[in-house]
Order: C-alpha cells, then sequence, then structure tokens
C-alpha cells in the first residue's frame, strides 16, 4: 500500500478547474517528483494534498486513511508537512522563532531541541542568524529555513513546493543534494514539485509529468530522462 | 496647502502654550494632576485599544463593535458590584470583591466577543473587506439596544468601595487612589500582554496567523482557534477597562461603549494598528494629550470653555498622524507581500 495516495482528484480555486482527475502515489522512502509547465497544477496538487484546496471529486489517502474531513493543521500532525511555494518565511519572527513554529504540533521538548540541532548542522549558515528576523535573510537562507522549519515537524512525507525558485545556480545545487541526503539519510518521504526537470529527475526515484490539470506520462526517474517528450518539452533538447 | 496647515498648527502648538504659561494660570500641581488623569484615562483607552490592535493584526478587520464589548463587561460587572455591595460582602472583603467583578466583567466580555467572531464575523471570512465592517457596526448596535432593552437607557451608579476613597501620597504627589489603581493594573495587564505576545507558544502562533494564514495552517496551527484565542484576549482586556473605567466614572449606560471605543480605534491607529506596544503607547498618549491639551494649547488662544474641545483635540491628532505618519507612531510599513 502506498504511504500517500492521491486518487482521481478534482480541485477547484473557485470555477477554475485546477486538477482535472489526478492521481498519483508515493511509497514510503521514495523521492517521487511532480514535473510540469507554469499552471499544469502542480502547486494546486500539493495544496489539495495538505488541505488548504478541497478536492470537489476524488480522495487523498494517508497510509491507508481519508483525508477528507482532516483540516490542514490536523494534516500536519498526521505527518504530511508541506513547505509551500516561495517559502512562507514568517518575515518578523526570528529564525529561532520560525523553526519553533515549525514544531508546533509537537511536544516532545528534547526531541524538538534535539532537531533543532540537527537542522543548524545541515544548515550552519541557519545558526549564525537564529536570532535574526526571517524577513532579513538571502532568498537562499529563507529556502533553507523553510526546509528545515519543516523538517522539525518531523514529516512522514515531506511536500517541496519549487524548492529551487529564485536561487542562484550553486544554491539550487546545494538545495538538491540536501533534498537527496535527507531521503538517504533519514529515510524522509518526499513529493517534490519542480520547474528545474533535470535537477528534480536526478534525485527522484520516480516522476509525474502534469499537463492541464492531469497527468500526461509516469514512470522511474531515469527513463523519464530519456523519455523524447520530455527531453524535449521540460529538458530543452 | 501643506504647508499652510502646518504652519497654523505650529502657532497653535507654541503660542497657546506660551500665553497660558506666561498667565501662570495653572500650577505644577495642576499640571501634574491633568497628566496623572490623561494617563488614567489614557490605560482605559489602551486597554480597548489592544483588542482593536490585536484583531486587527490578525483578521485586518476593525472591529467596530469592541466598544460594546467594553460596555456589556462594564454593565455586568455593576451588577456584580450593587449585588456584592447589597450583601455587604463588598464592605467587608473589598479586594476581593473588586476581584470578583473583575472577573464577572472580564468574562462577560470574552462571552460577547467570542459570540460576535463566531456569528458575525467568521461566516463573513472570505467575503469582501466592506462587509465585516458593515456587519460589525450592525452588531454594535444590535448589543447597544439589547441592553438598552433589558435594563433601560438609563444611568447606573456603581457602589463606593471604600478603600479606593481619598487620595495616596506617591513621591510626594497626591494621586486619587482610583487613578493609581488604574494606572498600575493596565501597565501590569499590558506588560503581561507583551511578553504572553512574544514569548508563549500561543503568542508565537498568534504572530505566525497574523503573517500569513496559510502557511501558519501549514505549520500545523489551527487558525481559527488561534482567531478566536484573540478575541478572547481582547475581551478580557475590555471587560477589565470596563471595571476600571468604572473607578473613575462610578457610572454605566448602554451606550458607554461607543465614545471610549471610537477613542480607543484612534489609540489605536495613532499607536500604529496591529502593533502590540503601538497601541498601548497610542492611548496613553491620547490620554495625556486629551487631559493637557485644552489648558496648554486652546486656554492660552482665549478660546473659552477649552475642556469642552478636548474631542477635537483627539481627532484633530488623529487626522494630523494619518496626514504625516499614516502608519502611526511605531507602525511599518505594511509588507507588500500580503496575498
Amino acid at each position: 500500500m502506498a504511504l500517500l495516495e492521491v486518487d482521481a482528484v478534482h480541485s477547484y480555486y473557485g470555477n477554475i478547474h485546477a486538477l482535472k482527475g489526478v492521481s498519483l502515489t508515493v511509497d514510503a522512502g521514495e523521492v517521487v517528483t511532480l514535473i510540469g509547465a507554469n499552471g499544469a497544477g502542480k502547486s494546486s496538487t500539493l495544496r489539495t494534498i495538505s488541505g488548504l484546496l478541497r478536492p470537489r471529486e476524488g480522495r487523498v489517502r494517508f497510509a491507508g486513511a481519508d483525508l477528507a474531513d482532516r483540516k490542514p493543521h490536523q494534516i500536519v500532525a498526521d505527518g504530511i508537512v508541506h513547505v509551500p511555494e516561495g517559502r512562507g518565511i514568517f518575515a518578523r519572527l526570528t529564525v529561532d522563532e520560525n523553526l519553533s513554529i515549525g514544531a508546533f504540533t509537537r511536544t516532545d521538548v528534547d526531541g524538538v531541541a534535539a532537531d533543532r540541532e540537527a537542522v543548524f548542522a545541515t544548515f550552519p549558515r541557519l545558526r549564525e542568524r537564529r536570532q535574526q528576523a526571517g524577513g532579513t535573510l538571502s532568498g537562499g537562507e529563507q529556502q533553507m529555513l523553510a526546509i528545515g522549519r519543516g523538517l522539525m515537524a518531523r514529516p512522514k512525507v515531506l511536500l517541496l513546493d519549487e524548492p529551487s525558485m529564485g536561487l542562484a545556480p550553486i544554491l539550487v545545487e546545494e538545495i538538491f543534494a540536501i533534498i537527496e541526503r535527507l531521503n538517504r539519510e533519514r529515510g524522509t518521504t518526499i513529493l517534490l514539485v519542480e520547474q528545474n526537470a533535470r535537477a528534480a529527475l536526478d534525485v527522484a526515484h520516480r516522476g509525474y509529468v502534469l499537463e492541464t490539470g492531469g497527468i500526461a506520462l509516469s514512470g522511474a526517474a531515469g527513463d523519464l530522462l530519456h523519455d523524447p517528450r520530455v527531453r524535449a518539452a521540460y529538458l530543452g533538447v | 496647502m501643506t504647508v499652510t496647515a502646518a504652519l497654523a498648527v505650529l502657532a497653535v502648538l507654541v503660542y497657546g502654550p506660551f500665553r497660558i504659561l506666561q498667565a501662570g494660570k495653572y500650577s505644577s500641581e495642576n499640571w501634574l494632576d491633568f497628566i496623572v488623569f490623561g494617563l488614567a484615562q489614557g490605560s482605559l483607552y489602551a486597554l480597548i485599544a489592544l483588542g482593536y490592535t490585536l484583531v486587527y493584526g490578525i483578521l485586518r478587520m476593525i472591529n467596530f463593535a469592541h466598544g460594546e464589548v467594553f460596555m456589556c463587561g462594564a454593565f455586568t460587572g455593576y451588577f456584580a458590584a450593587a449585588a456584592l455591595d447589597g450583601s455587604g460582602f463588598m464592605d467587608r472583603h473589598p479586594l476581593v470583591g473588586l476581584l470578583a467583578v473583575t472577573v464577572v466583567a472580564a468574562s462577560t466580555s470574552i462571552g460577547v466577543a467570542v459570540l460576535l467572531e463566531r456569528i458575525a464575523y467568521r461566516p463573513l471570512r472570505r467575503a469582501p473587506r466592506l462587509v465585516p465592517l458593515i456587519t460589525a457596526i450592525g452588531a454594535s448596535l444590535f448589543l447597544q439596544y439589547t441592553v438598552s432593552g433589558l435594563y433601560g437607557s438609563g444611568l447606573e451608579t456603581y457602589p463606593d468601595v471604600d478603600v479606593l476613597k481619598g487620595d495616596w501620597q506617591i513621591l510626594g504627589i497626591g494621586i486619587l487612589k482610583t487613578q493609581a489603581v488604574v494606572i498600575a493594573a493596565a501597565v501590569l495587564i499590558m506588560l503581561s500582554l507583551y511578553a504572553f505576545v512574544q514569548h508563549t507558544r500561543t503568542g508565537r502562533a498568534m504572530r505566525a496567523v497574523s503573517e500569513d494564514k496559510d502557511t501558519a495552517a501549514l505549520m500545523g496551527i489551527d487558525v481559527d482557534g488561534i482567531i478566536v484565542r484573540t478575541f478572547v484576549l481582547g475581551g478580557a482586556l475590555a471587560g477589565v477597562a470596563g471595571v476600571l473605567h468604572a473607578l473613575i466614572y462610578k457610572q454605566v449606560v448602554f451606550n458607554m461603549g461607543f465614545q471610549p471605543g471610537l477613542k480607543a480605534f484612534t489609540a489605536a491607529v495613532l499607536g500604529g494598528i496591529g502593533n502590540v506596544p503601538g497601541a498601548m503607547l497610542g492611548g496613553l498618549f491620547l490620554g495625556v494629550v486629551e487631559s493637557i491639551g485644552p489648558g496648554l494649547f486652546l486656554e492660552g488662544l482665549g478660546i473659552p470653555a477649552a475642556y469642552q474641545l478636548k474631542d477635537a483635540i483627539a481627532f484633530t491628532l488623529l487626522v494630523l498622524v494619518l496626514i504625516f505618519r499614516p502608519t502611526g507612531i511605531l507602525g511599518e510599513r505594511v509588507s507588500e507581500k500580503r496575498a
């Protein structure tokens, strides 16, 4: 059984039909990527999983349980943590406070403290800036904070929305290296939405290609990398 | 245009005080009295203003029924005080009695504030901003006339609390006990509130929700729950303000929330709406300016019965702040990203 299962989901923004029957699965321990053009419905898929968007039809299941009646904050407590597009850093809260908010659902003080140390070990620059307001960080630092804050919830599944957006190429490489390491060393299951299809397929086990609200292609990441349609449309070769 | 206005303002600010100080109409003790009274009045404004600013910070909405939340607290506080006074309990245990009155008032205000949020505002959470604003004004009138219908539109008088009669000598200055208690209680409450918002889990969540509700929900924060807690806090402060108001003015009436509500809103804007220390500062500042303003700025210009114009001073101040510093004294520019 898949850990996370999106089953023929239809979601709307008002009257705009954003997702037209999207289905995908993520198994425990996998990195799965969702690639596609702007407006294909990548972010909408993540927002539907995390409960910010309510599907009008279809089901999202996590570890076999239907999430239809779960509110976003309960879904976080269940173990699905969504790092939103644009990072969503609380600009007036300090780095430390942002991390504390990430662990909002947890009550194990010692575990939270240990995870904070782990985040600082992964992102040493955040330790230097821990008393600084989140809004004063650079784009790359904010992305690290966003990922670190997501990890503070001890996610069973981490949903990452465009973690490389707006970053310098060297930082993009660093972010993808970190994603790979999180999965390899901690076994974190990751659903990764990216425009940078090549880098995403490089770190992922499997991938889905989303086109105008539906899944157009899916398969092992290596196969997608060599698929002529993917190469033409998303890899620019 | 603005230059002329600024010169006119400057003339009032300089010429009035010059004349009145030269004439020596008020002694320094008089001025001190004005200031202390202003601080007491300003403490009430500040406590109410915090309710406006907390709710605005989270919902970007002005809860215009907040003055009535204050009124409802003062009213039920009156019933409790009258009952305790009638049974003689107030005379035997004045402090316990006052505390009980405060608890009753605060609980009522909390209840009213939470019901307002649940019934009047939550269903309109995603409506255009004008809609909840109009609803708030409707709720304000509803509460006023409900109280008027139930208990009449006459003034009711709080019983005297004997321990709070007379004055204390503080640093060689005689200060009315009621005013001293009001100022001390308000300052204590405001410091606690600030510590709460800055250093507790709920306070942190409130600040996060105020910045970005969707992301806050993605952190596992129950946004609706935080909004309710915000109304609870604002309501509690308004209820306490209701009792403190009664200590100074002794009277309650169904429309007593309107004027302080408007002044507290002014104070919140003065300080920078959405900003907690700003509301405190704005309230105290407005109280003091209102208290010393007529004597200091207007009497020297030969304006008769200048004290009648204290409201004009308050709202002139509001207009000036909106012109020259629209974000308020401590307000920051509202960040661009407020989707």
